[in-house]
């Protein structure tokens, strides 16, 4: 076991290490930052002070090393827009996407997971047929689209949820639910796939000839096995939906990292989108390492590959 | 005839159906894949034809007669779907969107096809390090977030229809990859494939030859999976004003400018986003289709 976690760790760091270098490169594709800071009325004085203030004269790898070595400490640099150190801009608005995520892959498993297993106890049936009306709609919809039918409906016209903000946790319900469903389908079809082969397996007929009651072959027979690949993958598209909180926030106005990644896209705040790209990658990185590890200890086949 | 109904194996099996004519019975028998390749190929027909079905020029603005409402809701067959903010034709905008849509969808497709199938087809043949290379690639490419990428590279260079193409394309690889690799690495051991390096062909001919035609059935599956991915990515941008740029009327664009008047003219926004789902609806369903009557064995 040992030996696996710590080769699956050395690969992770590789993968951070090359992500981080990748997403400082994306301030050199905008080409000279010190032209954007400056703004269009700016000197060619101006402009060069500006360049040595923030030391864009030298070479990029210098400043790559220093941005990766204060970014280890937790030090982003300064916002362009807010003039706030970006760690903490960052911070505040991190507990609502956090919040988001946790609710939003809570719910897709609390909905996929009961709807894959009756799928695949009853195949062809009109409960599988409804399973795969819904995973199929769900890949197909568009989420902002989706957010902003729900608003007109339950915000709106029925009044039953606030439309946006995220003072109370009813200003959840409905970004929980269009994230969700994000992440829903792929979910629903791994486990009625994976509970349909341990179904037909032979220690589920052996644990039917033993005599032993529907509902425990069901349960601590089937669904045990049938969810180890579920884990991996719920872990995967936890990463996936942080990444598309950023849609789900802006729809909602929740002011969180989704929304200020937006945000500071939009107004060229390039420190502050470096940051961003880097945690959302770290979170998809330790999300399926965590997956990884304990996919090995649940079952240690997976620990050889 | 009954001469002929001897109970001869062999003969029986030359009497049988065809490959031809098996793939053709499943292809029939299935809903979906009918479904979607119908609504398919009617929208390419409809992006293709764009300037002779489309009632109005999808740019010219009429103020005086904004927010005309469509005709089911009580407006006038002159603007039969109604018109946007600034008085343009809706229906026309939907038409042309059509064009948008699809354009992006495919070429995002087959740009992230060739890196992915070249990246992929790669690492399962050769194995080892390449093996080793690819798959660490696909790992970095995993771990970066597309929305939030695709957004900071389009505002950076500009969001303009080939911005947007080239950033989906060199974005999507990874399912294609993945998928490749696997098939790849069935077939490279079948018997057929050792005897084409036994008789001395070159590498790129067993590749050519042998392995691609053996798993061309997945990628067509993968083609269709991301060109709806793409459609998907390129509404969301253009959405959040970072993707393709007004006036070019795409679909993800019309429910952002329908948005503000959302909650007197809920259309502005339904219609588009109904026609948007309605195609990666179709797209995902002939891929769907597609793959349980190439492969049966491998649906899920």
């Amino acid at each position: 076991m040992l030996p696996f976690i710590l080769k699956r760790l050395g690969l992770a760091l590789l993968v951070a290490f090359t992500v981080s270098f990748i997403s400082f490169s994306l301030l050199f594709l905008a080409g000279d930052p010190a032209v954007a800071l400056a703004g269009e009325t700016a000197s060619g004085e101006d402009i060069e002070a500006l360049r040595r203030l923030y030391g864009f004269d030298r070479p990029m790898l210098v400043q790559y090393g220093e941005w990766l070595w204060q970014a280890l400490q937790g030090d982003f640099g300064e916002s362009y827009y807010f003039k706030l150190p970006v760690a903490t801009l960052i911070g505040d608005r991190l507990s609502v996407t956090m919040t988001l995520g946790v609710c939003g892959i809570t719910f897709a498993l609390l909905t996929a997971v009961p709807l894959g297993v009756v799928a695949a106890i009853r195949p062809n049936s009109i409960i599988d047929r409804f399973a795969l009306f819904v995973s199929v709609a769900g890949q197909a919809m568009p989420s902002f689209w989706f957010g902003l039918i729900l608003i007109v409906v339950f915000g709106i016209q029925l009044g039953w949820l606030p439309p946006s903000g995220a003072s109370t946790w009813r200003h959840f319900i409905m970004p929980t639910i269009v994230l969700g469903y994000y992440a829903m389908p792929a979910i629903m079809r791994l486990t009625r796939a994976g509970m349909l082969e341990v179904l037909n397996s032979d220690y589920i007929r052996t644990a039917r000839a033993k005599g032993a009651s529907e509902g425990r072959v069901l349960f601590k027979h089937a669904l045990r096995n049938a969810i180890i690949p579920v884990v991996s993958l719920a872990a995967v598209q936890m990463g996936f939906m942080l990444g598309g909180s950023i849609v789900v926030e802006s729809v909602f106005a929740l002011h969180g990292a989704g929304y200020l990644a937006w945000e500071s896209i939009a107004r060229n705040d390039l420190p502050t989108v470096q940051a961003l790209i880097l945690i959302f990658s770290m979170f998809y990185i330790i999300f399926t390492f965590l997956a990884d590890v304990l996919n090995a200890w649940l079952d240690p086949r997976m620990r050889s590959s | 005839m009954s001469v002929h109904k001897t109970t001869d194996p062999l003969l029986e099996e030359i009497q049988g159906p065809t490959p031809r004519q098996i793939l053709r019975g499943r292809v029939m028998g299935h809903a979906g894949l009918l479904f979607g390749l119908g609504v398919v190929f009617l929208l390419v027909i409809i992006a293709i034809l764009a300037p002779v079905l489309a009632p109005h020029d999808p740019y010219v603005q009429d103020l005086a007669n904004r927010m005309v409402k469509p005709v089911f809701m009580g407006g006038t067959w002159e603007h039969p779907l109604g018109t946007d903010h600034l008085g343009r034709d809706y229906l026309s905008r939907l038409i042309y969107g059509a064009r948008v849509s699809l354009l992006i969808g495919a070429v995002a497709a087959l740009i992230s096809g060739v890196i992915g199938t070249a990246m992929g087809v790669a690492a399962g043949y050769f194995g080892g390090k390449v093996d080793a290379v690819v798959t660490f690639l696909i790992n970095v490419r995993l771990a970066m977030p597309v929305v939030l990428v695709a957004l900071a590279v389009v505002a950076i260079l500009g969001g303009s229809l080939e911005v947007v193409i080239g950033v989906l394309g060199l974005l999507l690889w990874d399912r294609f990859a993945v998928v490749m690799r696997a098939s790849t690495l069935q077939v490279r051991r079948r018997e057929y494939v050792h005897a084409a390096q036994a008789i001395g062909a070159s590498t790129p001919r067993v590749i050519l030859s042998e392995i691609m035609p053996n798993i061309a059935n997945n990628l067509i599956v993968i083609v269709t999976l991301e060109m709806a991915h793409a459609i998907l990515l390129e509404a969301a941008l253009s959405f959040l004003g970072l993707g393709v740029q007004p006036p070019t009327p795409s679909w993800g664009l019309m429910v952002s400018e329908g948005k503000n008047m959302m909650l007197f003219e809920p259309w502005l926004v339904l219609i588009p986003g109904i026609v948007l789902f309605v195609l990666v609806l179709a797209i995902n369903l002939m891929g769907d289709g597609l793959r349980d009557v190439t492969a049966p064995e491998n649906r899920s």
